[in-house]
C-alpha cells in the first residue's frame, strides 16, 4: 500500500549537501561587460562549489551569492541543460565548453576541477558575434545562414511515402554525424579566423547527403556561404581547433565536402549567387 | 462561449475526412490579408508556423531564445511513433489509437485520439522528405523499436537525438519561410499577455528580452505552442526556461485550463545529488528493456548502501529484490510509466533506497552482460569461454546499444555504470494537462488556439512513450492547418487589427504594471529560492501520491508563499534592459498561481488514474482505482482572479468505440 505524505526528495533536512561529497574553493576570473557599447573587464569571485555540481550549477552558486550581495548576477546563457540546445557558450579556461572533449558547458562537472583552483570564463569571441552582456552573445547569424539555403523546400503535405526511397545505411548514418550539429558556435569561438565554416559544412553535408537534399544542393551551398561571408565570418586555414573543440564531434571532412560542392557549383551552376 | 467539443458526426475514422472535405476554407487571396501569431517555436510552434506560411497567411513567430532552434522539443530523446505498420506486426491506425486511450487511462477524448493516429503515418513522410535522417536498416528502409506499453514496433527515431532531428526539420521548414517574407521571426521576445477584442483574442504584448522593451502585436488569430508546465516543481528534466506563462495569462483571460493535475513522473532519471540542483535528467526508457530494476531486501543492506559502506554488487543475488518482477510477473521490468515510479516510490518509502539520500533504486545490466555475452561466445564458438570472458563479450553489445546513455551517466554521476548497477529515481518529465481545446484547437476563447503539450487534448492521465512528438507535429502540420480555416473564414471581412486599440493599450499597461510590481518588491529573497520552495511543496503535496490532507496543506502552504513572493522577492537591475532575473521572477509569480489550481484539481479528481494516484483511491494490492462512473470527464478550470474560487466546468468523456477497462499488468 501506497501510504502518507512520505519522505520527499527535495525536503528541507535533506542531509546529503554537505556531508557526502567534497567541497572546493574556487577563484573565478569571470568577463563582465554590461553591453557591446562599454568596454568590459575581469572581475575575480570566491566561491564554494561541490564537486557533483554542473559547471552552470557552481555559476548558479555564484550568482545565488551575488544577488544575496545586491548585485548584478553574471548573465550567461543556458537552457536544456543536458548538452543539447546549443545555448550554453562560454570559453573556460581558453576552450569553448572547456577543456573536456565532447562535452557542453553544461554537462561539465566540477569534478573534473581541483580545490584552489582559478577559473578563467569569457564569452565566445567573435566579430559575426556581437557581445549583449557579460557572457552572452549574439549567435543570431547562425539562423540567418541557415534561412540562406538549409532547407529542402518542399511544403506540408507534398511528402511521397517515406520509404519511397531507400537510403543506404551508412550514408544515413553519415547524414546524422553531420545534422548532429546543435548550433552553439564553439568552432567560431575557436577558430583563430572566427570561421564558421564547420557549422555552415554540417548542414550543407547533411543535406547533400540525402537524395531529397540533393536537388538544391548547388543553390544551397552558393546561398549559404555567401551568407556566411555577408555575416563576416573569416576564411577557414585548415587550423582544426573547430573540430577539436565540438561539444559533438563534428568531423572537419564535412568541410571538404562543402569545399567540393561549393567549387563545383560555382564552376557548373548557372544559379545566382 | 458555449463549451462544447465540437466533434463532428460521423463514425470514428469518417469524421476527420468529413471535417476536412466540408469545413470553409480561406480563398488565397483573404490569405494573404490575414495575419496570425504563432508563440513557441518547438515542434508544434515552427511546424504550425512554417504551415501556415506555406499556405499564404502572414505569420509572426514569437520564441524568447535566442533562436527558434533552441526549444526543449530538441532534448526527446526516444522516437516518435507511427502507425506505418512498415513491420507487418499488425499495426494499424486503429490500434495505435487504442493504444493511446488505452494508455492515458481512458481520460481523453476519442475523437482527438483517432485523428492523431491517422496524422502519425504523414509526420514520418514530411520528415523524410525534409531530409530528417531518420534510423534505417541495411536494406535502406526506414528501422523500428518498441517502446513500453505496446505489442507492436512503431517507433521511428534518430539514434537517441529523435526530437532535435525532427525539430530541425521543423526549423529549417520556419527557416524557409522567414526567408520567402511569409514568417516574421521574433526571437528573444516573450508573450506576457493576450490581448482580447470583442471577446475573441487579437494580438499578444511581448517584451523585447534584449531592451526590455514591450510591444503590443496584433492579429486576426493567436496560437499558442508554449509547452508544458512541469517546471513548476522546480526539478524535472524540462529545461530550465519552460513556463506556464503563456498558457497561464490566457486563463486570465478567460480560456480553461483542463486536468491540471495529470503530470507525468518518468521512472528512469538520474537521482538528485544536492540541494543545490537545478534540474534532472533522463535516461530513455529505452533502458528497461535489458535493465533490472531492484533494491536490497533487507533494510541493514540499504543503510550500508547509504552509508557507503556497501556497494550494490557487495549484495548477494538472493538477498535483491526485483519488485518489478515480483510485483508485475507479466511486465516485469516494461510496466508503463506510472507505475513503474510509483513502485520506486514505495520501495524507497520503506527505507530501501539505495543512494545517500535514500531516493534511488538500481538499474542492473548484469544479467543482461551476461545473457549477451554467453550468445556472443556460442556464436563465436567459444563454448567453454571463462565468466571473465562472457562479461568482456556482453558489455561490448550493452555499449554498442546504450553506450551514449552509459557515458551520459558517468559525465554527470561520475560512476561507471558498466561495473556499478545504475541508480535512478522517478522524476517529473511531462504534463499531460494544458490549455483546454475543442476538435478545432481552439480554446474557450474565440480565436485563441493551442497545440502540443501546452494543450490537454490527447494524451489522457499517462502519455506513452514516443508519443509527444507525434502530438506536437500532428498538431502543427496537418490538424491546426486545417482547424484555424474554420475561425478564420468567417474573418475574412475583418480588417487588419490596429495594434493601438485601446485594448492594447490596456494590456500593456497591465503588463507594465505587473513588471513595476515585481521589481518594486525589493525585498530579500532570490527568485529561485522561491520556486525551489514551490517545487518542495508541489512535490511533497502533489507528486507522485496525493491524498486530501495533503492536498489542503499544499494549497494553503501555496497561498502563503505567493504572499510572501509579492512582500519579499528581490529582482535586481530594472524592466528597462536584459535583465534574466526579470523572466524568471515572471516565470515564478505564475507558477505560484498555477500551483494551487493543480492542488484543487487534484483535491477534486476523488479517484486514482494515470499519473494522478490518490491513496485512499487504491486497490488492495496498491494498483489505481479509477471511478469511471463519476470521474470520466475532463475537468476544464475558469479562474480569471485568485480572489475567487476557480469554477470547474466538466466536459464528460463519451466512449463510443473502445470499452473502459481496468489496466492491468500482473
Amino acid at each position: 500500500m501506497i501510504v502518507g505524505s512520505s519522505k520527499s526528495l527535495q525536503t528541507d533536512n535533506c542531509q546529503l549537501t554537505t556531508d557526502n561529497y567534497s567541497k572546493m574553493k574556487l577563484t573565478l576570473k569571470i568577463w563582465r561587460q554590461k553591453n557591446a557599447k562599454s568596454a568590459g573587464k575581469f572581475e575575480s569571485h570566491q566561491v564554494v562549489a561541490e564537486e557533483h555540481m554542473s559547471f552552470l550549477e557552481m555559476l548558479d552558486v555564484l550568482n545565488e551569492q551575488l544577488i544575496s550581495e545586491r548585485k548584478e548576477p553574471v548573465a550567461f546563457e543556458h537552457d536544456c541543460r543536458e548538452g543539447i540546445c546549443g545555448t550554453c557558450s562560454m570559453v573556460i579556461n581558453g576552450h569553448p565548453h572547456g577543456l573536456m572533449q565532447g562535452t557542453t558547458t553544461c554537462q561539465l562537472h566540477m569534478r573534473h576541477f581541483k580545490d584552489g583552483e582559478t577559473i578563467a570564463i569569457e564569452p565566445f569571441r567573435a566579430q559575426s558575434f556581437p557581445l549583449i552582456k557579460d557572457l552572452v552573445v549574439d549567435r543570431s547569424a547562425f539562423d540567418r545562414i541557415i534561412q540562406a539555403g538549409g532547407y529542402i523546400s518542399v511544403n506540408t503535405g507534398q511528402a511521397p511515402d517515406g520509404n519511397a526511397i531507400p537510403i543506404e545505411k551508412d550514408q544515413a548514418l553519415d547524414a546524422f554525424n553531420a545534422a548532429a550539429c546543435i548550433g552553439c558556435g564553439a568552432c567560431v569561438a575557436a577558430c583563430p579566423n572566427s570561421s564558421a565554416m564547420l557549422f555552415t559544412s554540417a548542414k550543407v553535408s547533411h543535406l547533400a547527403q540525402t537524395p531529397q537534399g540533393e536537388i538544391e544542393a548547388q543553390r544551397r551551398v552558393l546561398g549559404m556561404v555567401n551568407q556566411m561571408d555577408e555575416e563576416g565570418f573569416g576564411r577557414c586555414s585548415n587550423v582544426t581547433a573547430c573540430e577539436a573543440e565540438c561539444p559533438k564531434e563534428i568531423s572537419v571532412t564535412n568541410i571538404a565536402r562543402m569545399n567540393r560542392e561549393y567549387l563545383s557549383a560555382s564552376l557548373t551552376s548557372d544559379v545566382m549567387k | 462561449m458555449a463549451f462544447k467539443s465540437n466533434v463532428p458526426d460521423g463514425s470514428l475514422s469518417d469524421k476527420w475526412k468529413n471535417y476536412r472535405g466540408k469545413m470553409n476554407l480561406v480563398a488565397p487571396n483573404n490569405k494573404r490579408r490575414i495575419e496570425v501569431i504563432v508563440v513557441g517555436t518547438g515542434l508544434a510552434g515552427a511546424s504550425a508556423a512554417a504551415t501556415l506560411g506555406e499556405l499564404g497567411y502572414q505569420v509572426k513567430a514569437f520564441t524568447f531564445h535566442d533562436s527558434p532552434r533552441r526549444a526543449h522539443s530538441i532534448a526527446a530523446q526516444g522516437g516518435i511513433n507511427a502507425a506505418k505498420n512498415y513491420q507487418n506486426d499488425g499495426d494499424s491506425v486503429y490500434r495505435l489509437f487504442y493504444d493511446t486511450i488505452k494508455g492515458g487511462d481512458y481520460r481523453s477524448r476519442e475523437a482527438n485520439v483517432h485523428r492523431l493516429a491517422e496524422a502519425s503515418t504523414e509526420i514520418i513522410d514530411q520528415a523524410v522528405a525534409q531530409g530528417v535522417p531518420l534510423a534505417r536498416e541495411y536494406g535502406g528502409l526506414l528501422a523500428n523499436r518498441s517502446f513500453g506499453g505496446v505489442q507492436v514496433s512503431r517507433t521511428f527515431y534518430a539514434r537517441g537525438q529523435t526530437g532535435q532531428q525532427l525539430l530541425l526539420g521543423a526549423y529549417q521548414a520556419l527557416s524557409r519561410q522567414i526567408s520567402l517574407g511569409n514568417v516574421t521571426m521574433y526571437n528573444r521576445h516573450e508573450m506576457l499577455d493576450v490581448v482580447k477584442q470583442d471577446g475573441k483574442a487579437r494580438g499578444i504584448i511581448a517584451r523585447n528580452l534584449l531592451t526590455g522593451e514591450l510591444e503590443r502585436h496584433a492579429a486576426h488569430s493567436v496560437v499558442l505552442c508554449t509547452g508544458g508546465y512541469g517546471n513548476v516543481f522546480y526539478l524535472s528534466t524540462n529545461a530550465m526556461m519552460c513556463n506556464v506563462t503563456a498558457a497561464w495569462r490566457s486563463v486570465k483571460k478567460g480560456a480553461y485550463m483542463a486536468n491540471p493535475c495529470y503530470t507525468q513522473i518518468h521512472p528512469t532519471c538520474i537521482p538528485v545529488s544536492g540541494e543545490y540542483q537545478s534540474k534532472l535528467t533522463l535516461m530513455s526508457e529505452s533502458l528497461r528493456n535489458d535493465g533490472r530494476v531492484w533494491v536490497p531486501k533487507s533494510i541493514d543492506d540499504a543503510k550500508a548502501i547509504q552509508q557507503k559502506k556497501k556497494k550494490g554488487i557487495d549484495i548477494a543475488e538472493g538477498d535483491r529484490d526485483y519488485y518489478l518482477e515480483r510485483r508485475y510477473p507479466a511486465f516485469g521490468n516494461l510496466v508503463p510509466r506510472d507505475v513503474a515510479s510509483r513502485a520506486a516510490k514505495v520501495a524507497c518509502d520503506e527505507g530501501k533506497g539505495v543512494s545517500p539520500t535514500g531516493l534511488a533504486v538500481f538499474l542492473d545490466f548484469a544479467s543482461a552482460i551476461e545473457r549477451y555475452g554467453k550468445s556472443k561466445a556460442h556464436s563465436m564458438n567459444l563454448y567453454d569461454a571463462s565468466p571473465a570472458k562472457i562479461k568482456e563479450l556482453g558489455t561490448a553489445v550493452i555499449e554498442e546499444k546504450y553506450g551514449n546513455l552509459f557515458e551520459m551517466y558517468e559525465k554527470i554521476t561520475g560512476e561507471d555504470p558498466y561495473k556499478n548497477p545504475m541508480k535512478i529515481y522517478p522524476a517529473v518529465h511531462y504534463t499531460m494537462g494544458g490549455l483546454w481545446v475543442d476538435y478545432h484547437l481552439q480554446t474557450s476563447v474565440p480565436g485563441l488556439f493551442c497545440c502540443g503539450e501546452a494543450n490537454f487534448s490527447d494524451h489522457g492521465a499517462n502519455r506513452l512513450g514516443a508519443s509527444a512528438l507525434m502530438q506536437g507535429l500532428a498538431d502543427g502540420y496537418f490538424v491546426l492547418p486545417y482547424t484555424i480555416g474554420t475561425f478564420l473564414s468567417g474573418e475574412i471581412r475583418t480588417p487588419k487589427i490596429d495594434p493601438n486599440a485601446k485594448e492594447f493599450m490596456t494590456a500593456e499597461a497591465e503588463v507594465k504594471g505587473r513588471l513595476d510590481k515585481i521589481i518594486g518588491v525589493q525585498g530579500k529573497q532570490s527568485v529561485e529560492s522561491f520556486h525551489r520552495r514551490l517545487g518542495k511543496i508541489m512535490w511533497e503535496y502533489c507528486g507522485m501520491a496525493r491524498n486530501a490532507e495533503g492536498l489542503a496543506k499544499g494549497r494553503k502552504q501555496i497561498q502563503e508563499l505567493r504572499e510572501e513572493f509579492y512582500k519579499d522577492v528581490f529582482v535586481p537591475g530594472d524592466a528597462n534592459e536584459y535583465n534574466p532575473e526579470l523572466e524568471k521572477a515572471l516565470r515564478v509569480a505564475d507558477f505560484l498561481e498555477m500551483g494551487e489550481l493543480m492542488m484543487v484539481d487534484a483535491n477534486d479528481r476523488e479517484e486514482s488514474c494515470g499519473g494522478h494516484f490518490r491513496e485512499e483511491y487504491q486497490t488492495e494490492e496498491g494498483e489505481a482505482l479509477r471511478r469511471d462512473d463519476e470521474y470520466a470527464y475532463v475537468s476544464a478550470w475558469e479562474w480569471t482572479d485568485t480572489k475567487d474560487e476557480p469554477t470547474l466546468h466538466k466536459e464528460e468523456l463519451v466512449f463510443e468505440n473502445v470499452e473502459l477497462k481496468t489496466r492491468s499488468y500482473k
